[in-house]
């Protein structure tokens, strides 16, 4: 039996793993990918952790504290998945401190009031989710393994935001409108998760040959948005696209143009929230040396005691 | 250290079970990587059971070796029962 090479293995629909050969360009697309896809869930989670102290409720306080500490986890699966293809986590994380790696442009819209928290879960949550799910057959073993337990999390997260916005929107009138109010501000960010039209997204060929992306962004977008808007109905809200409504003919809701403008100057730096989200995250990082340097201090202590005793 | 040390992580779901890698993670020393693994593996009671080993002391085998390391196996067909052949009517063979 001849050695399976890289090409018969996609060929095939089969897994590649972290120690067999690979295309050198196939290594750094997903190195790039899955760090970018870490960074995302672990800035993800300001937006959200900036409510935490003023939930309205303490079911709703421990909800969010345990989405938010899934967001955490999720990074980490992926931060690990990474590292099997080479990189260090440490040096991951640099390149995102110094702005050399990216994360998710929808992180960097501000989270101006509750409803704000409950529009993330249920339209941000969920477009991830459309994302993510395809990503469980990735043609990466470490990076399809992740998503499976990534996926697993999110729909609870899906769910409470549904659940937070369906709650605001059957109260009061100013309860109403401030979850309209966070819809209209976040459909549009959401529509964008998906990325570039597709003939406009030049690397989408290649990661579809390679296993790696399994639809195309405009695909992904319409599904979901054919997800979304029976959602909206039973919310009782509105989605602010006056071109919305269902074609008959192809069997998908039509929708209007995304301004992609907006998505290249939010990745360019000029979102309402990068530096913020940015400042924030580099803080975070240097305010818990000192936690690192002790637990090192310490199992470096341990293992000379253990040592000298031995 | 400039780095934490890789711990590959495995969970035995519930009991009668073998414990099954499910990731890795970072840890200055084993009994923060048992309690790191807890918080990043089993949120959702996904585990009874947990090891952390230190990925260092794994040893594997070559996957371009697979073909020969493996090939002792390729021609013993006999090792399943499909191989024999049991005249009709013979049951619970
Ligand atoms: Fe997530
Ligand atoms: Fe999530």
């Amino acid at each position: 039996m001849p050695e399976v090479t890289f090409d018969q293995l996609l060929a095939d629909d089969g897994r590649v793993e972290p120690r067999d050969e690979m295309p050198d360009a196939y290594r750094r697309t997903l190195i790039r990918q899955i760090a970018q896809h870490a960074h995302s869930e672990i800035i993800g989670m300001q937006p959200e952790g900036n409510w935490i102290s003023r939930a309205p409720s303490l079911r709703r306080k421990a909800i969010l504290m345990a989405k938010v500490q899934d967001e955490a986890g999720h990074g980490l699966y992926l931060y690990a998945a990474a590292e099997t293809l080479g990189v260090d986590r440490a040096d991951l994380l640099d390149q995102l401190h110094t702005g050399r790696q990216k994360y998710s442009s929808i992180f960097n819209y501000p989270t101006l009031s509750w409803a704000d928290v409950g529009a993330i879960g249920w339209l941000v949550d969920g477009a991830a989710i459309v994302n993510q799910v395809p990503l469980c057959r990735c043609s990466y073993g470490p990076y399809a393994r992740a998503m499976v337990r990534v996926c697993k999390e999110e729909s609870f997260h899906q769910r409470q935001g549904f659940e937070i916005l369906h709650t605001l929107a059957h109260g009061s009138p100013a309860q109403h409108a401030m979850a309209q109010d966070a819809v209209d501000r976040y459909w549009w960010p959401s529509l964008m998760m998906f990325g570039p039209p597709d003939d406009d997204s030049p690397n989408s060929a290649r990661s579809m040959a390679w296993g790696i992306k399994r639809f195309s962004n405009d695909e992904l977008r319409q599904r979901f948005v054919d997800m979304t808007v029976p959602q909206a109905e039973v919310l009782g809200l509105t989605l602010p696209d006056p071109e919305l409504r269902w074609d008959e003919e192809r069997g998908h809701y039509a929708f209007g143009t995304v301004d992609f403008s907006e998505l290249q100057e939010v990745i360019a730096g000029n979102g309402p929230c990068n530096r913020d989200r940015m400042a924030h995250r580099v803080g975070a990082h240097e305010d818990g040396a000192w936690v690192r340097d002790a637990a090192t201090a310490y199992a470096l202590k341990q293992a000379a005691r253990t040592e000298g005793a031995a | 250290m400039t780095q934490w040390p890789l711990w590959e992580v495995f969970v035995r779901s519930r009991r009668g079970l073998s414990h099954v890698h499910v990731g890795s993670l970072h840890a200055p020393d084993a009994e923060l990587a048992l309690r790191n693994a807890r918080d990043v593996y089993t949120r959702r009671q996904e585990g009874v059971s947990l090891w952390v080993v230190p990925s260092a002391e794994i040893v594997a085998s070559d996957p371009g070796e697979r073909e020969a390391f493996f090939d002792p196996a390729d021609d013993k067909v006999y090792r399943h029962p499909t191989f024999y052949s049991v005249p009709d009517g013979v049951e619970h063979l």
